[in-house]
């Protein structure tokens, strides 16, 4: 059955260019919804958003080397751990103003990441996962152990203050910190987007699918995968210091091992091999413990492994990868369903033929 | 000098637990080329269980036996209802699977068992050899048991018929399935045996680590070192790594870094191993057909 959808009239006279893709009218819709929100919930629910987009920064980072690359890291909770330490040395030590501590720990994350990407990801399989592995179970030790202390506070960790909005905007603590990070976001997920669509997409790409074959096209594969390595250990480690902004406090138990794993649940529950993945798994990660946390402490993490071996099973390529599949571009039974509900029919007609 | 000696017995103690694992760890390598990223949460599981069977008031070699036993069937139904209905899925997926079973298992321990710490009994009397000062009774027992354990599997592989079924559909599933070796069956075998090799290092590390869901992830973790350090395709060589990296682990902690930054040493000798000898000490470099 062939459905043709009369898609004749669809351009509307005066409509910017830019708003000729579905996807970015879609995009400006959730951005404007996201800027309302802190003004209709709780400043406790803004902080919970503020955290899903931490986390969705730092599982873009994950998304972007094994998905992307298909290089595996069990250890970017390290990384995580690196970016918030990174700030919260600078803040408390150096007295050096939060906004200020990100580029410094973009670039301490990106040379961290590459430098330690370069041999292990010069042998393929399992090697990077079991050296990310022992990466992330080694981080807490590290931080804890006594050579560190005087900079890393030892088990006690480093209290921050919590940033006030500048300029005196009439906007509270929590926020305030919210636009900050959602502005950041914004840029990091632009960022990932053409990133993976350029050249240097391609090649990870084409690293993932036969690396082989990308050799002999004369991609240069150990650099673009230690480099892909080191932008994905920056995005995780940035969203480190923002997340040491948001909870004002940063310790070492904060950055076990399963850290490091849920990076990799939230990448694989929202789609690892996409950028709006990143959102979904943080919600993911977010908002299921508030559910389960009523069974037991333990609760989540056990339906945690449930969902996962249920989603590697039937839907490998996560939510991000079954949204795709309602788009009535792609279901012809979604666009069947489309083309005969009106108000369905006019919204599709008005965001134009790409939908 | 003294403690020298029983910093080296010691580190035997623990490297002979990290061996078994290893072992285990490279037996399921072998014939899947899979790492069971899950062993040793499996091995925590079935220590607790144990513990459960010694707190209803079994005698001790009764319920280390039934635990391996139990152990055993748990592999085989893990493999048979989890792994083996993946197929032939991509790395990611297995990784993905095994970090699942991880989870579950570490969860379920705390849900059921709770997380307060508690102290496993030895089987062992504190001093086996009289006078002796330099080791305590349990770490010469779990140097005894994990021995004796590697020396039955070497017995099993080498000299009866199951275990050459076993080693030949590892080494060659095509071929082995044409001579009638029931292929599928023998990994679900190996998940078993590898099960219960864990159970046993579960039960020997238990008394010197002490009983709680995290108890393994520090093991694991060395295990993996040792399987990387002896050669991911060789499980002697695994073996001998692991009671290299025991003595490794005491020494350092001992002397060079201190007992806290113990599990950074096995980050270390993962990364050493991979930027210079990536096929291990006792494997086969090898090289991928074009």
């Amino acid at each position: 059955m062939t459905i043709a959808v009369p898609d004749t009239e669809t351009t509307i006279a005066g409509r910017s260019a830019l708003l000729n893709s579905p996807r970015t009218v879609l995009c400006l819709g959730g951005l404007a919804a996201a800027c309302l929100l802190p003004f209709v919930l709780s400043n406790y629910q803004v902080f919970q958003l503020t955290l899903v987009l931490v986390m969705a920064i730092a599982i873009l980072g994950v998304n972007l080397v094994t998905g992307y690359n298909g290089q595996i890291s069990l250890g970017h909770g390290a990384f995580y751990a690196i970016g918030a330490y990174v700030t919260a040395i600078l803040m408390s030590k150096a007295g050096v103003a939060y906004w200020a501590t990100l580029p410094v720990s973009a670039v301490v994350c990106l040379t961290v990441g590459f430098l330690f990407g370069f041999p292990a990801l010069r042998l393929g399989g399992h090697n990077l996962a079991l050296a990310t592995f022992a990466l992330a179970v080694a981080a807490p030790q590290i931080l804890k152990s006594s050579t560190f202390e005087f900079w890393t506070g030892g088990v006690q960790g480093i209290p921050l203050a919590k940033p006030a909005a500048p300029f005196g905007m009439p906007l509270t603590e929590d926020s305030w910190l919210y636009f900050f990070t959602l502005s950041i976001a914004v840029v990091m997920f632009l960022a990932a987007y053409n990133l993976v669509r350029g050249r240097t997409g391609r090649a990870i790409v084409a690293i993932r699918e036969n690396q082989l074959a990308a050799e002999a096209m004369g991609i240069n594969t150990s650099f673009y995968k230690a480099l892909i390595f080191g932008i994905s250990a920056m995005y995780t480690g940035l969203a480190g210091s923002l997340g040491a902004i948001a909870v004002q406090y940063v310790a070492p138990d904060s950055f076990t091992v399963f850290l490091s794993i849920s990076l990799l649940i939230g990448g694989v529950v929202g789609g690892i091999a996409s950028i709006s993945g990143a959102l979904y798994g943080a919600m993911f990660l977010q908002f299921v413990p508030d559910v389960t946390d009523s069974l037991s402490k333990a609760a989540p993490w056990a339906i945690y492994g449930l969902i996962l071996i249920l989603f590697m099973r039937f839907m490998p390529e996560g939510i991000a990868g079954f949204v795709a599949r309602l788009s009535p571009r792609r279901n012809a039974r979604v666009a069947y369903v489309v083309a005969r509900v009106p108000l369905l029919r006019d919204l599709r007609r008005w965001l134009g033929q790409g939908c | 000098m003294d403690t020298l000696v029983s910093q080296v017995l010691s580190g035997l103690a623990s490297g002979s637990i990290y061996a078994s694992l290893a072992f285990a760890l490279v037996m399921i390598h072998q014939a899947t080329h899979q790492i069971n990223l899950a062993q040793g949460e499996m091995a925590m599981f079935t220590t607790y269980i144990a513990w459960s069977l010694l707190a209803a008031g079994l005698p001790y070699w009764l319920a280390f036996s039934l635990t391996v036993l139990i152990a055993f069937a748990g592999g085989v139904v893990i493999e048979r209802v989890v792994i083996r209905p993946m197929g032939r899925a991509p790395l990611l997926s297995m990784v993905v699977v095994f970090i699942a079973l991880f989870v579950m298992l570490n969860s379920l321990a705390g849900w059921i068992f709770t997380y307060e710490v508690k102290s496993f009994p030895s089987p062992f009397p504190d001093e086996i050899v009289p006078g002796n000062t330099y080791v305590s009774g349990h770490e010469v027992g779990a140097i005894g048991v994990t021995l004796a354990m590697l020396l039955v599997l070497y017995v099993f592989f080498r000299h009866t018929s199951l275990g050459l079924a076993m080693r030949a559909s590892a080494e060659n599933p095509v071929s082995s399935r044409l001579v009638g070796i029931r292929v599928e069956w023998m990994r679900a075998l190996g998940w078993g045996l590898a099960a219960a090799i864990g159970a046993v290092a579960g039960m020997m590390i238990a008394p010197i680590v002490f009983l709680d869901p995290n108890m393994m992830i520090g093991v694991l973790l060395y295990a993996f070192a040792a399987a990387l350090l002896g050669g991911i395709d060789n499980p002697w060589g695994a073996a001998l790594g692991g009671l290299i990296l025991g003595v490794i682990e005491n020494l350092a902690g001992a002397y060079v870094v201190g007992t806290q930054m113990k599990q950074s040493v096995a980050l270390m000798v993962i990364v050493l191993v991979l930027i210079a000898r990536p096929s291990g000490l006792f494997g086969k470099a090898r090289a991928s057909r074009v």
